[in-house]
């Protein structure tokens, strides 16, 4: 009875091993695969490793000065010096200063008023931030400038016990409760789309080589770009419902406000879901392989949702970084969504994104109709 | 020459330093059945990929309906029918479907296309399974709804790569029955196979091994020129029987078939029954041998066996 038993166990063994040595051969026969085994860590982790800082330097910002005094050039002088921030624009009204807001150009705009000089004896706030409140850590990393010292300006400020007035008025745009929810909805839209839509369309030619579909289709009169725009257009659709959801639920659980237009983040959102699909598209038309398409699929999202800007400010990565950044359309499209979600945004005001992903949708499905040949060489 | 329907002159295609295709001369009527034999690894779906232009010949010259190959192949997609070897059709979608696809891939009007759908569906038995999902039909039916998909925009030209190759003998039969019909309303048929009564019924054949072409003609003319004789010895001991014969540098080859042997002897032997009972009285001893009609096999392996050694 014992033996009976123990060399069942063998056999159990030697039918798993069998199982285990087909598997690694199997793997080790496919190439990709077995480079995304080594690349992915590799890659990801020096890029994240690097990429991810949650200490934010370099916010771009605007400068309303009405003061056009002293005062003002070393104030501007002292917080460059923080560099939590740069001033990159200058404005004469407030007003364009939060049009440039919303625009997404700069992050917030400091306004100083005539009165700085006075200000500044009577132990007051000397200026006042606008700021951009949509993405609370971008927020949080001025807010910290709120009671800067001013050292430079009047030294006794520092000795004068009595006086703890913070330096500056702080406003807050769009998100005065600081809600993180406000922030992540419009920006998981992007998100999901990109993990949905990529992955759909990733799998789509390589499904028919697979199954053998493709060997006939090329024999049919179907030119590569009519198959290319016909796999795309159903997922169109389904991206779209996708959206809805997000924002519908976005709108009743996490009581996000649709400030700008719905039919400009409908254009918007059509014109990511056409470049993520044609993504997807390129993605077929390089991988041999379903798993690849998937392996492929996944190297293109961790990306999306780490350095889109999704889950750490864009200006908090390094230029490599940013650049990665830029050539993925999600980071386009959640600048286009917080922009209208959350700031009222007109497209108008955000042609540039739109622009990208128009291109990019253009000279992808071109790429990706030109490398679909309908040879079998 | 307007009755040729495909040729070729000096096909050869590479792929890589490996010869698929040598030298290929055809010459293939309209409205004939034409058929490729040889076995798997010949070349027969190499030479049918690059006579409808899915492949780029590394040297040599295709017409194919009046056509230069590959350079006018989209042209030529809209007036062939192509059956590829593995079953291509889409298996989560119902026979009708599959046809409104094809049909619309082939920019069908939607009156040609219904009636069309209809023929085809009475043509080729599959009324009553028109909403069933072509994943869930068995091995004939399939193959008769790639036949109808492949014929739905009526082809001048017919490309078939061993179509019955997962069909049992009856629907093959059917099969071939479909295949003539299409012949007598003027298409032209090339058709790959590996089975010889397939073959047979063929206008035409080509029989292809290592990428060469070993021989080409009607199978009845084939058979007729053999270029030798066919002897049937039947008796016990047929395997050893077979050793002894074959080393024999007249015999040609000697093949066991159920109870006798079927042995190939050069043309220059005069009466063969006696030659064999002559140099091998004691193997012979107590058998009988009877000369028979060379079939499409003696040819095959006659024309085939020099490849191999």
């Amino acid at each position: 009875m014992m033996q009976n038993s123990s060399s069942n166990i063998r056999q159990s063994l030697q039918r798993i091993y069998a199982i285990v040595i087909k598997e690694l051969r199997q793997l080790s026969r496919d190439k990709p695969t077995f480079g995304m085994i080594v690349m992915i860590p590799f890659i990801e982790l020096l890029l994240f490793g690097f990429a991810i800082n949650t200490n934010i330097r370099h916010l771009p910002v605007a400068l309303v000065d009405q003061s056009q005094s002293e005062i003002a050039r070393t104030l501007t002088a002292d917080l460059t010096a923080t560099q939590v921030v740069n001033f990159v624009k200058t404005y004469q009204t407030p007003l364009q200063g939060a049009a440039a807001i919303t625009r997404g150009e700069v992050r917030a705009t400091l306004i100083v008023p005539k009165d700085v000089a006075q200000r500044l004896n009577d132990g007051r706030p000397v200026a006042q931030w606008v700021i951009d409140g949509s993405d609370t850590v971008v927020g949080n990393a001025i807010l910290i400038l709120k009671n800067m010292p001013l050292t430079s300006l009047n030294p006794n400020i520092q000795t004068n016990p009595n006086i703890s007035q913070s330096t500056f008025e702080m406003t807050l745009l769009y998100n005065p409760e600081r809600r993180s929810a406000i922030n992540i909805v419009p920006g998981l839209i992007g998100i999901i789309l990109t993990m949905t839509m990529v992955l759909f369309t990733s799998a789509a030619l390589v499904r028919e080589r697979e199954r053998g579909n493709l060997e006939l289709l090329i024999t049919t009169p179907i030119k590569p770009m009519e198959l290319m725009v016909g796999k795309i257009v159903p997922y169109v659709f389904v991206g779209l419902l996708q959206m809805f959801i997000i924002v519908g639920l976005g709108h009743l659980i996490f009581n996000v406000p649709v400030n700008g237009g719905m039919v400009q983040l409908l254009l918007a959102t059509l014109l990511f879901i056409s470049a993520s699909l044609t993504l997807g598209m390129l993605i077929s038309t390089v991988a041999k392989t379903q798993l690849q398409a998937m392996q492929l699929t996944v190297f293109i999202l961790i990306p999306s949702i780490l350095l889109s800007g999704f889950m750490f400010p864009y200006e908090g990565m390094p230029v490599l970084a940013q650049w990665i950044a830029e050539a993925l359309p999600v980071t386009h499209f959640i600048r286009l969504t917080r922009g209208i979600v959350l700031r009222a945004a007109q497209l108008a005001d955000l042609w540039s994104d739109l622009l990208w992903l128009a291109c990019f949708t253009l000279i992808g499905l071109l790429v990706a109709a030109k490398r679909f040949k309908k040879r079998l060489d | 020459m307007a009755d040729i329907a495909i040729s070729t002159e000096g096909l050869t295609h590479y792929f890589g330093s490996f010869k698929a295709i040598d030298n290929l001369d055809l010459s293939i009527p309209a409205k004939t059945i034409y058929g490729f034999l040889g076995p798997n690894g010949c070349g027969k779906s190499t030479a049918m990929r690059l006579i409808t232009g899915l492949l780029t010949p590394t040297s040599g010259k295709i017409h194919v309906l009046g056509m230069d190959i590959p350079e006018q192949a989209e042209a030529l997609r809209l007036r062939i029918g192509y059956m590829t070897q593995k079953f291509s059709l889409y298996d989560d979608l119902s026979v009708i479907e599959n046809l409104r696809f094809i049909s619309q891939i082939y920019n069908l009007d939607s009156r040609t296309s219904k009636q069309r759908i209809d023929e085809q569906l009475t043509s080729y038995g599959l009324n009553e399974r028109s909403t069933r999902l072509a994943g869930s039909l068995s091995g004939g039916q399939r193959q008769r709804l790639a036949l109808a998909c492949a014929t739905l925009h009526k082809p001048e030209l017919l490309v078939l790569d061993e179509p019955t190759s997962a069909v049992d003998p009856e629907n093959r039969r059917d099969f071939w029955e479909k295949l003539f019909d299409l012949c007598d309303q003027g298409t032209t048929i090339l058709v790959s196979t590996h089975y010889m009564d397939e073959a047979e019924r063929c206008h035409g054949i080509a029989i292809l091994e290592s990428g060469i072409k070993r021989a080409d003609g009607s199978p009845a003319q084939l058979m007729k020129d053999l270029g030798a004789q066919v002897v049937e010895i039947n008796g016990d001991n047929l395997r050893q029987l077979k050793q002894t014969l074959i080393a024999d540098a007249d015999i040609i080859s000697a093949a066991q078939q159920g109870t006798h042997l079927r042995v190939l002897i050069k043309e220059n032997i005069d009466d063969p029954k006696a030659w064999l009972q002559q140099k091998f009285s004691d193997a012979m001893q107590g058998r009988e041998l009877s000369l028979v009609r060379p079939s499409l096999e003696d040819v095959f392996v006659h024309s085939t066996g020099e490849g191999r050694q």
